[in-house]
């Protein structure tokens, strides 16, 4: 048994190419997990040419950190979440920004362990290269040059981590830190639980680091509380002063000096500034915005459309296959439509996540979703999103699956929760066939009513939707996701061209990711749908028993039948079965909950439908009535039979009241097993799915209600 | 004696003059990420219009450009560099 290879840490502020370094580097996407406790990438994957293994560490500007997603970063170099201890911490710099892109591997080199020092971004230079020696002097680290975009210096890159990791142990960087500080650190150290330390450095560096990112109201995990206390006492100590001012300009001392020794370095920012001058000008800027968004609204509103059609061809194709090859039975059925279905219900999903991803990742690697961010701040903090949670917002027209996974482009966890609840509420694709159906059945056309009442409805959808959604998301952020208040600051880099391998390393990722482990519990769920619209059988009619309706359809089922009376005997049939299942029963069952709202055990048997996804409401009021499952929502048959329908005094049983109630109830309510199975996935447990379908079928149920009875109490027929 | 120059919050300051940074207000938090980007007392920045609506808005120092809203550059105190240079 040989040991496992060493394992080397790839650190650096965003923006400086870290994870292109990393992609270059290593031959394949390797094994991605989380790091615990928090939904963050972790990635790892073997150097090229063998000899180490790679870590892809968050991006980040400091070790000290204020959040448990901050914290990954001293957590995994130091390895203090039970994690394995690097070797080796490759510390990325941009060429251009030094030496403030420097700041981590002062910090990495105050706690004594190995580094090297890589100057990334050597394309983007102008002027001579900055001189590794003096930086490598300064730091007591070995540093390369390299550009990960074009490869220069990634040889000398491997053959300098090679001969490092063989190396071993340097000594800590002592920087001469005043008395206060010392004072301090020395105080805190002791409280520094033993296990997270190797040496002396450690021991101190963490009591510095405990001094700067401990407060009253972090969100750090697993801090002891005697490392809190000692903290709050040295902190308080009058002769500390300001520790944070001291700690920090004395690092930039260090790294002045070489910036001193270096000289200015030539970049070229000019294009990125005539750029922006554009992009981000009130009118030009605004324009191009608008162009762009539409182009990614109108790309995942149909791009995917092709894709999810070869997909139903081909999944159609395999379920005839095996139609044909195996013989009719129970496990036949679950084979192919629970399972086969189920799988097809999780890959429909992959060319919008696929899309949607390549989306995001041009727009990141090309700088310009920064300036999405800032574009939008002003909109989206008013009801307290962040000014990222607009690509996530926009995807949600399209579909909330994708658009969740999409809230990953926020660091901080509240912002992605928030998002996370709001997104499932704006008009998916979805709810379009829903809402055709109902309007088309229930609202007179333009040609009747005299203006376009239809129109005007499937807009007005739309504004509800996102009012909604605003509106919820300011009370959630007010009350369930109250947090401190943590200031918008976000770097605006220099455009460039995207790189292609990147993104298309991310779509992957995120597909695989999602198939992986939101496809498994999309599959159970399909599963369980299929078999609650299934079970219990409807026993065969016995000869003996009073023929009603739907027997009398059964008996005739085995006498020689064609054409169109078959079909509409056996859609009669399978009517009844549905009437017998699970499904329709808890239809019935639910009948006293929804009839406020203005819906029979029919809908209530839609509504159970549709939790597989909305538009499944369509053909399962298809099957309810007897008409078939291969209706959808231009069915005349389908519109007919809703309008026809009667209650037992003869009013009918949609009316245009009841219409609208449907409506709202399905702009609002938690309708789709797929989003809650990827907030499940994205937030790592149970606990916000479950709140996200409560309180969206409880705002459902609340608004139809209000619509309904609000109605009939203006004297709406109801 | 000359009089030293005033100090300015940031969101006061004028777009594109050369200012100095004197201190950081506000949550520890806050002051330690901005100090720890490389805004120090003493270190040359300046400020730019860059949202349409004027809010973020942009400062620039040591070669990096940060987007920052109003509230929080009113916790930024910065003294004019070209004054302080004359006196």
């Amino acid at each position: 048994m040989s040991a496992p290879l060493p394992l080397v840490a790839i650190l650096g502020n965003p923006n400086t190419g870290k994870t292109s370094l990393f992609n270059a580097l290593s031959g394949n996407l390797g094994r991605v997990g989380n790091y615990p406790g928090v939904t963050v990438d972790r990635r790892e994957a073997l150097l090229r040419g063998g000899g180490a293994r790679l870590l892809d560490v968050p991006g980040c500007y400091s070790l000290a950190s204020r959040s448990a997603e901050e914290q990954i970063a001293v957590s995994s170099l130091l390895g203090l979440q039970g994690e394995e201890r690097p070797s080796l911490v490759l510390i990325v710099a941009d060429a251009t920004q030094l030496p403030r892109t420097l700041y981590l591997a002062v910090q990495v080199r105050e706690l004594g362990l190995p580094a090297l020092i890589v100057l990334n971004m050597a394309d983007e230079l102008d002027g001579p290269p900055p001189d590794p020696a003096v930086i490598a002097a300064a730091l007591d680290a070995p540093v390369v040059l390299v550009s990960a975009r074009t490869g220069a210096g990634l040889d000398q890159l491997r053959t300098k981590l090679r001969a490092e990791l063989a190396r071993g142990a340097r000594a800590p960087l002592a920087l001469p830190w005043p008395a206060s500080v010392q004072a301090a650190v020395a105080a805190v150290a002791p409280a520094v639980p033993a296990a997270w330390t190797r040496s002396e450095a450690e021991r101190q560096g963490l009591a510095m680091w405990a001094l700067l990112s401990i407060d009253e109201n972090d969100e750090l995990e697993g801090i002891p509380q005697e490392l809190r206390t000692a903290v709050r006492a040295a902190r308080a100590a009058p002769a500390s002063g300001d520790l944070e001012r001291d700690v920090i300009v004395t690092r930039y001392d260090r790294l002045d000096a070489v910036a001193a020794a270096l000289g200015q370095a030539q970049t070229r920012r000019l294009w990125t500034e005539r750029i922006d001058a554009v992009l981000l000008h009130p009118i030009a800027g605004s324009l191009v915005f608008l162009v762009v968004m539409g182009v990614v609204f109108q790309a995942l509103f149909s791009g995917a459309d092709p894709f999810v059609g070869l997909l139903e061809q081909a999944m159609g194709a395999v379920a005839a296959g095996l139609e044909g090859a195996l013989p009719p039975s129970l496990l036949t059925d679950l084979l192919i439509e629970g399972l086969l279905g189920g799988v097809g219900n999780v890959l429909v999903f992959v060319p919008q996540i696929a899309l949607l991803f390549l989306f995001i990742g041009v727009l990141e690697g090309s700088g310009y979703l920064a300036r999405v961010a800032l574009l939008m701040d002003r909109v989206m903090r008013s009801v307290g999103l962040h000014g990222r949670a607009f690509v996530p917002m926009l995807s949600g027209f399209a579909c909330a699956v994708p658009a969740v996974m999409a809230t990953r482009t926020m660091e901080r966890k509240r912002d992605r929760l928030l998002t996370m609840m709001v997104v499932p509420l704006m008009t998916c694709s979805a709810r379009l066939p829903v809402y055709t159906l109902i309007i088309g059945a229930l609202f007179p056309p333009t040609e009747e009513a005299g203006w376009p009442v239809q129109g005007t409805l499937m807009v007005g959808m739309y504004a509800f939707s996102v009012l909604m959604a605003l509106v919820s998301a300011a009370v959630l952020g007010r009350t369930v996701l109250r947090g401190p208040s943590v200031p918008f600051l976000i770097e605006l880099p220099p455009y460039r061209w995207p790189q292609p391998r990147g993104v298309l390393r991310m779509v992957r990722l995120r597909a695989q990711t999602f198939v992986k482990d939101a496809g498994s519990v999309i599959l159970v769920l399909s599963v369980l749908m299929w078999a609650l619209l299934r079970f219990p059988e409807r026993p065969l009619p016995e000869p003996t028993a009073t023929p009603t309706e739907n027997t009398a359809a059964e008996a005739t089922l085995d006498a020689p039948l064609d054409g169109a009376g078959a079909q509409a005997t056996q859609a009669a049939s399978r009517a009844a079965d549905l009437e017998y299942s699970a499904a329709g029963r808890l239809g019935k069952w639910i009948e006293p909950a929804i009839a406020p709202l203005g819906f029979d055990w029919r809908m209530g048997i839609g509504l159970i439908g549709a939790f597989a996804a909305r538009e499944v409401f369509v053909s399962t009021m298809g099957l309810v009535y007897g008409i078939g499952e291969d209706v959808d929502e231009e069915s005349l048959a389908l519109r007919d039979r809703i309008r026809a329908e009667r209650r037992p005094d003869g009013q009918p049983v949609y009316t245009p009241l009841a219409g609208m109630s449907l409506l709202v109830f399905f702009a609002l309510a938690a309708q789709c097993m797929s989003t809650l199975a990827v907030v499940k996935r994205e937030t790592g447990g149970y606990r916000w799915p479950a709140f996200l379908f409560t309180y969206m079928t409880a705002l459902a149920w609340i608004c139809s209600f209000i619509v309904y009875q609000g109605g009939r109490a203006l004297g709406f027929a109801g | 004696m000359p009089a030293t120059p005033a100090l300015l919050d940031l969101d006061q300051a004028p777009n594109g003059a050369e200012l100095l940074v004197e201190d950081i207000l506000g949550e520890r938090s806050f002051r330690r990420r901005l100090m720890e980007l490389g805004l120090l007392p003493g270190t040359p920045i300046s400020k730019a219009q860059v949202a349409p609506t004027g809010d973020p808005i942009e400062l620039r120092v040591r070669g990096a450009r940060l987007s920052i809203r109003r509230a929080e550059a009113r916790l930024i105190q910065v003294r004019s560099a070209t004054a302080q240079a004359a006196r």
